[in-house]
């Protein structure tokens, strides 16, 4: 249980670092601190989706139902990632456009996984019967994808967005950022992920505890 | 495809076999049947015997690939090999309540439209001659809503007949039938029993007579 | 899956006539589409009032028209079997491929049949107009075969839920906003006098959206139909 403490340790340092250094973008100012979170917010709400997507072809190709409990837990993970990132998102925009909601093309895409994932469980509520459940919602889950993934990447570099894109890499294509500050982030990423694993596996304990009490009865 | 149907009756030895080895199914944690084990070959007639709700329609289903065992394995195969599932699926009749025919088309048109999508012609001669078989021989045109219970359990005979079919599934034969349709289903066992895998899921004594081997649920 | 091309297209018909012709003598799905289609179009007559608008916002009414109406009518191909009872008659004797293309199909033409009650409606309720006759159609007919590309499955996953009519607006939607994006867009440009030269890109993003939704219907549907 070791690295537990570590990553308790790990978060506490980020959350401090994340304060008391300068705020990342200078023309914005102080609310930028909040792209340390909302970034790899973001970031895990994408990584949820795609998990869930791989454990859904897996589950079709071998019908466990440990792999469509783990295709369920990375949406429910997901969904929470995705509102944490859209709440940021709007407080940020709040804050440097005037408005909360101005459907930019990220806001759009995020709103759709949003859906997306909404979607996911109100299927698995009106399916009866697990294996069926299961089958439904990986095939919507891996129907769902290819048009998230165009929204998400394509469709933002189609349309003018408003949100900021060059604060990872500038448009000359050069590492926008000091040390500090990107250490901060990808340190930032890493636990953030870090984190999600660990609450991933915790509930597909819980879930796989909870089958076989039911399998016991 | 009806030409590849021709070419079985040419291998006239060919046995078809059935078999099911430690097939169980639960729905949850309800378990509806465990360890049912059965090998069945051309010639020989499987009943599948028990009281109502002991699982014979949900073996049937099971059997049939409809329903996904929970544990053990079926296999369908011939002399040469297990079958693939365009074969069980070409080879494979089932009557049953849960299967229902269109409603708002005529008998002919189901007959024709059944075996159309199965990839095969039908002609109008062949489709009189099933409906005859069943005893429904001039009310092929009329729509099978205005059919009657007994008649609609003809028409699925005629459907299940229709593919010369090497393994036929019959989930309560007679039932919503009277006498006359009962000798007709008894006649179409009797002929089938030689040259098919004959499965019967029932509880009419009658319909037990046939059987070779038994398979008893819910004991 | 069984791939058994032999004979795929007359399956497929076969599947697609039977539909049609169910259709001709039940009528589920056709007229409950169109009066769903016309409500919408004089909610949005009467809304706009007689003020003219900007095409970007008669592009969105637009297809937001056919948005409900594809909502009110494209599960019935799949939801009808299951109610009936014939799907198991169907999964039994026929390919499943077979099957997919024929409720496609059979889609395709229902909404294509609502598109052209729906359009000159459109226009003349709205007083709309465009002389890049050509483009629009292409677009609509693009629009026409996107939404029946992705709903066409989405019909047989709500088949086999309880809940079905909310169901199936709940999980498309999601999956048809890329699509109804690249829709308004194309068509409010089009409403602005621009020709095939203006809306080529999402021309491109429409014709793949199509074929990427259709592929994986195609890979995906067996799983759905067997279940």
């Amino acid at each position: 249980m070791i690295w537990q403490w570590v990553l308790f340790v790990a978060m506490g340092v980020l959350i401090v670092m994340s304060f008391i250094t300068p705020a990342p973008q200078q023309q914005i100012g102080e609310s930028s601190r909040i792209f340390y979170y909302h970034i790899p917010q973001a970031w895990l709400a994408v990584v949820a989706f795609a998990t869930s997507m791989i454990y859904s072809i897996r589950y079709l190709k071998r019908r466990e139902a440990s792999l469509d409990d783990r295709a369920a837990i990375a949406n429910a993970l997901g969904l929470v990632f995705a509102i944490l990132a859209t709440v940021t998102g709007a407080m940020f925009a709040k804050v440097t456009w005037g408005t909360y909601w101005n459907w930019d093309p990220r806001q759009t895409s995020i709103f759709v996984l949003l859906l997306i994932y909404g979607a996911y469980f109100s299927l698995r509520g009106a399916v009866t019967g697990d294996e069926r459940r299961a089958a439904m919602s990986a095939v919507y889950s891996i129907f769902a994808f290819p048009p998230a993934v165009f929204l998400m990447f394509v469709f933002p570099r189609l349309t003018p967005s408003l949100h900021p894109s060059d604060t990872i890499v500038d448009k000359n294509m050069k590492f926008a950022m000091t040390t500090d500050v990107a250490s901060i982030l990808f340190g930032s990423l890493v636990l953030f992920t870090v984190l999600y694993i660990w609450m991933f596996n915790l509930a597909a304990r819980v879930y796989k505890m909870e089958r076989a009490r039911r399998e016991d009865d | 495809m009806a030409g590849v149907s021709s070419t079985h009756r040419v291998y006239i030895a060919t046995m078809y076999r059935l078999s099911a080895s430690e097939l169980t199914k639960r729905f949850g944690s309800r378990k509806v049947f465990s360890g049912i084990t059965f090998d069945v070959m051309t010639g020989e007639v499987l009943a599948i015997v028990g009281p109502n709700g002991s699982g014979k329609s949900t073996l049937l289903m099971t059997i049939l690939g409809e329903l996904r065992p929970s544990k053990g394995t079926v296999v369908f195969a011939d002399d040469r090999g297990v079958l693939t599932e365009a074969d069980v699926q070409r080879t494979t009749s089932l009557v049953s309540p849960y299967l229902n025919l269109y409603d708002s088309l005529s008998g002919e048109e189901n007959l024709v439209f059944f075996s159309q999508v199965a990839g095969a012609q039908i002609t109008g001669k062949e489709v009189n001659a099933l409906l005859e078989r069943v005893g429904l021989e001039g009310r092929g045109p009329d729509l099978v809503r205005a059919y009657s219970s007994g008649m609609k359990q003809r028409l699925k005979y005629a459907l299940a007949l229709m593919n010369e079919p090497q393994y036929l599934f019959l989930d309560e034969p007679t039932s919503n039938l009277d006498e006359s349709g009962k000798k007709i289903v008894y006649d179409i066992v009797e002929e089938y029993r030689e040259k098919a895998v004959v499965v019967i899921a029932t509880n009419e004594q009658e319909d037990q007579r046939f059987a070779s081997q038994f398979c008893r649920l819910g004991s | 899956m069984p791939v058994n091309s032999a004979g795929l297209v007359a399956k497929t018909i076969a599947v697609y006539a039977k539909d049609v012709r169910l259709e001709f003598r039940n009528r589920y799905a056709t007229s409950v589409v169109l009066m769903f289609a016309i409500t919408t179009l004089a909610m949005i007559s009467f809304s706009i009032g007689q003020g003219s608008l900007a095409p970007r916002l008669l592009a969105a009414l637009f297809w937001i028209a056919l948005f409900f109406s594809a909502m009110a009518g494209l599960s019935a191909a799949f939801v009808r079997e299951e109610e009936s009872g014939t799907a198991l008659a169907l999964r039994l004797k026929a390919d499943p491929t077979a099957v997919y293309l024929g409720k496609l199909l059979f889609n395709l033409t229902l909404l294509s049949l609502v598109t052209v009650v729906v359009t000159p409606l459109f226009f003349v309720m709205t007083d709309a107009a465009t002389d890049q006759i050509g483009a629009f159609v292409v677009v609509l007919l693009l629009g026409v075969i996107g939404l029946c590309a992705a709903t066409t499955l989405v019909g047989a996953i709500i088949s086999k839920a309880a809940v079905k009519g909310a169901l199936f607006s709940v999980l498309s939607f999601p999956i048809l906003i890329t699509l109804l994006l690249m829709l308004v867009a194309a068509t409010a440009r089009v409403l602005d006098g621009q020709s095939f030269g203006g809306i080529l890109m999402e021309l491109q993003g429409l014709f793949a959206y199509s074929v990427v939704m259709i592929t994986a219907s195609l890979m995906l549907f067996r799983f759905v139909w067997r279940e």
